[in-house]
């Protein structure tokens, strides 16, 4: 799986996008979550799972002061 | 948590201490002014005072100077090169100050519209250097009947300037009696100069503080009055070192008064557009702040602990990007037990992002003030992160009082921040001792130690006299006279052109160390803050991607210094379907906003390549001038290692496996041959790929910003965009 253009080396079998920015520790509120180009919302981050072929997007809107 | 409607208001001072006071004044000069009105958002009217001579003198602004600077830091840069000559330092009798609102400034319908940009010759950087704030000087300023005001000269005693918006009255005053601190000064001018208690909001005061006539970092306080804690607040124009310029002047403080703030005081050419925009942003920030940064809370603060979560937070003088006590002040422990919740804390009026926080009737434990119950405006990030972990400190009350006696002496909180940590490392590498810092046990962690540091910067007395000077001038006392390395101290330093760095660790992204290093003053995130792009979302990950960031962002946030503008309305609370947009880093529809509100005003249509050409004569100028002041070339745009990678071992073995896994990823070697290297030999190939990366990185954005590889403006763009004046041709053509 890659995680913005990065292999994504703790992927696993029945993973959720929700799996992946907890184990990021991905805290900021403001994402943009993108699997395979289709924008996902985040009510659906938990139901949404990853496959090891897919290509995620986590990007952050985050652009300081 | 502590409720507006629970705080108590704060004590006023008694009319007989202020007659007092009032009665020592000498006034030295005085004149009335035709008040011209304002048309579509400009006076066309500038404001000069020399305080050599007394004089006050208003002028019109020249036609061209407003089509190519626009205003703002535009109009401020303009007027300063014209005042100053190459070898003017900060405390040349030449040097000036000069402020602009811009001609947005002042809108009362939308978030974030009440900024004041000034420039002056820096202490720190000797070069321009441009400083935003908020509060109520700069509009009423502008209400008042001008657009742009230079200070220059040095009054023979310290003196105030009063500005009177409605009786058209300004005069110079000496003024013996007043205090210097800012949190005193600006209430007792405050209460002087307004007719009664409704009238205090429509004055503000401008004012630095005790320690700003001795240190290098000294800065200048912007006052609003809030009506409903009974208090005046304090906004900072914090970078640069210009409090020490202003008290080097023996300006004492400014006033200006002015009554009648309306929506349409812009003369707006299409009022209903700017209403509907409004309207429409307001309601952004009811419907969803409380879901994203929360800035109605707690301000920019919001972001402390994610800092530390993705390892960007400076802890112990930029070595580590995180803490171990980031729960002790965390952003909720600031919402929960000290900043004050559900008070209108707008900086200017409309500003429903309110992100101006205050902790109130907070009791001091140090100083001048002990025991007394102040309120404190922050902290917001900078100030949280810089007085906090950066100097290993945790003690959210410590960063509170930090924050307060930086604000009320008049010492910017980031390079007190930036340089208290640097003296902390040099103090535990053994560099300083007890005995060299009169005995402060300046370890990381030791508050109650960089509190009195701080006091005795404001009493010009003790180690307090070095450290007052800023890192840039630190290091090389420190080799000189206590036998430091030099190139230890250029390594951990965090200083850049001067300037001390913000508080981000840009190790891990190499377009934040272009977003600190490639800018015309020094390592301020003001101009691009790239980290979570680059280094989290990975969205710019070739040069070319990379320079064009470093294009587009330094441009376009220019823009909000030329018009009055505060930037976090465009991108600290974004729009629901901000997701679905083709750029959401770039906010679309917030800066379709500012079009439209710029059409509002001005009557003229904007789009995103004029406005970054509008953004990029002022910056190609801001350029020049770095050069004619005898800086600005590549070799000025240089950056500390600290700032790019671990110089010590400590810090490569706190994050070993990240940078051992960089040596095969990023550089070329083999696990194996990772595996076989010694620490110092990691740490060799790591600085030198590190270092070339940089390199390649400039070679990547100087073309894209049209300069040669030296850093020259090429007189083809200078052409192209209107600047290629004879004085602007004179100091770029024989570095072409």
């Amino acid at each position: 799986m890659q995680l913005n253009d990065r292999p994504y080396l703790h992927w696993r079998q029945g993973m959720s996008i929700q799996d992946v920015i907890d184990e990021r520790n991905f805290i900021y509120p403001k994402l943009v979550v993108k699997l395979n180009g289709k924008l996902i919302r985040k009510e659906d981050y938990a139901a949404t799972l990853v496959a090891e072929e897919d290509d995620l997007k986590i990007h952050h809107l985050l652009a300081g002061g | 948590m502590i409720r507006i409607c629970d705080v108590k208001k704060y004590h006023g001072i008694p009319a007989e201490e202020l007659k007092r006071m009032q009665d020592a004044h000498v006034e030295l000069t005085r004149i009335t002014y035709d008040h011209k009105p304002i048309h579509r958002g400009y006076t066309d009217k500038y404001l000069t005072v020399d305080f050599s001579r007394n004089s006050i003198e208003i002028t019109d602004i020249d036609p061209k100077v407003k089509e190519v600077f626009t205003g703002g830091k535009g109009y401020c840069l303009r007027y300063l090169w014209d005042e100053v000559k190459p070898s003017t330092r900060w405390d040349s009798p030449e040097n000036a100050i000069t402020m602009s609102p811009g001609p947005l400034c002042g809108v009362t319908q939308y978030a974030g519209t009440g900024k004041t940009l000034l420039c002056s010759i820096s202490p720190l950087t000797d070069t321009p250097f441009d400083t935003n704030v908020g509060g109520y000087f700069g509009p009423l300023l502008k209400f008042s009947g001008f657009d742009g005001l230079t200070l220059k000269g040095t009054a023979k005693e310290d003196v105030i300037l009063v500005i009177d918006g409605n009786k058209n009255t300004i005069s110079i005053e000496t003024a013996p009696l007043e205090h210097e601190d800012a949190h005193v000064l600006g209430e007792e001018l405050t209460y002087m100069y307004a007719d009664d208690e409704n009238d205090r909001k429509n004055v503000a005061v401008v004012c630095a503080g005790s320690a700003a006539k001795y240190s290098n970092i000294g800065m200048i306080n912007f006052t609003f009055y809030d009506p409903n804690r009974g208090v005046v607040r304090l906004k900072q124009a914090g970078r640069g070192g210009l409090g020490r310029v202003f008290r080097h002047k023996n300006i004492k403080a400014l006033v200006c008064k002015f009554s009648g703030v309306k929506a349409d005081l812009n003369d707006p050419y299409d009022i209903s557009i700017i209403n509907q925009v409004g309207k429409k942003y307001h309601k952004e920030i009811h419907d969803l702040d409380n879901l994203q940064n929360g800035m109605r809370k707690v301000g920019t603060a919001n972001i402390l602990e994610v800092m530390d979560a993705y390892d960007i937070l400076p802890t112990n003088n930029f070595k580590f990007g995180s803490h171990p006590g980031i729960d002790r002040f965390r952003s909720t422990v600031f919402i929960e037990k000290y900043l004050t919740q559900g008070a209108a804390d707008g900086c200017w009026y409309g500003c429903s992002m309110a992100c101006a926080k205050a902790a109130d009737h907070f009791k001091l434990k140090t100083g001048p003030y002990k025991g007394q119950a102040v309120c404190i405006d922050g902290p917001e990030y900078e100030n949280g992160a810089g007085l906090g972990p950066n100097c290993g400190i945790d003690d959210p009350e410590a960063i509170l009082e930090l924050n307060f006696y930086c604000d009320t002496y008049g010492l910017d909180t980031i390079s007190f921040g930036t340089m208290t940590a640097f003296i902390m490392e040099c103090y535990e590498a053994g560099i300083l001792n007890k005995e060299i810092t009169g005995g402060l046990e300046l370890n990381f962690g030791n508050w109650e130690a960089a509190l009195e540091m701080m006091h005795q910067i404001a009493r010009n007395e003790g180690f307090g006299q070095i450290a007052g000077q800023g890192v840039h001038k630190m290091k090389k006392i420190f080799v000189e006279q206590y036998g430091a390395d030099a190139q230890f101290l250029e390594d951990i330093g965090m200083e850049q052109k001067g300037l001390e760095y913000s508080e981000y660790n840009s190790k891990e992204s190499l377009a934040q160390k272009g977003g600190y290093g490639l800018t015309n003053k020094g390592p301020q995130h003001d101009e691009a803050w790239l980290i979570f792009m680059d280094q989290v979302n990975n969205q710019i990950p070739t040069f070319e991607d990379k320079a064009e960031a470093l294009y587009y962002f330094p441009m376009f946030r220019t823009w909000f210094g030329l018009l009055g503008l505060c930037k976090l309305p465009w991108n600290d609370i974004v729009p629901a379907n901000n997701s679905e947009t083709d750029e959401p880093a770039k906010v679309p529809e917030h800066v379709q906003n500012y079009f439209d509100i710029y059409y509002g005003i001005t009557g003229k249509h904007l789009d995103t390549p004029g406005m970054l050409r509008m953004s990029e004569k002022v910056y190609q100028f801001q350029r020049i001038f770095n050069i004619r002041m005898g800086k600005g070339l590549r070799k000025n745009d240089a950056i500390p290692y600290r700032s790019s990678g671990p110089v010590t071992e400590e810090e490569y073995l706190s994050r070993q496996e990240r940078y051992d896994g960089q040596l095969v990823d990023l550089v070329g070697f083999t696990k194996e041959q990772v595996a076989a290297m010694s620490l110092q030999e990691k740490m060799a190939e790591t600085r030198k790929y590190r270092e070339a990366e940089y390199e390649k990185l400039i070679d990547a954005v100087y073309p894209r910003r049209g300069w040669n590889l030296n850093g020259v403006p090429t007189i083809e763009r200078v052409k192209d965009l209107g600047i290629d004046f004879p004085e602007v041709l004179e100091v770029i053509e024989p570095l072409q």
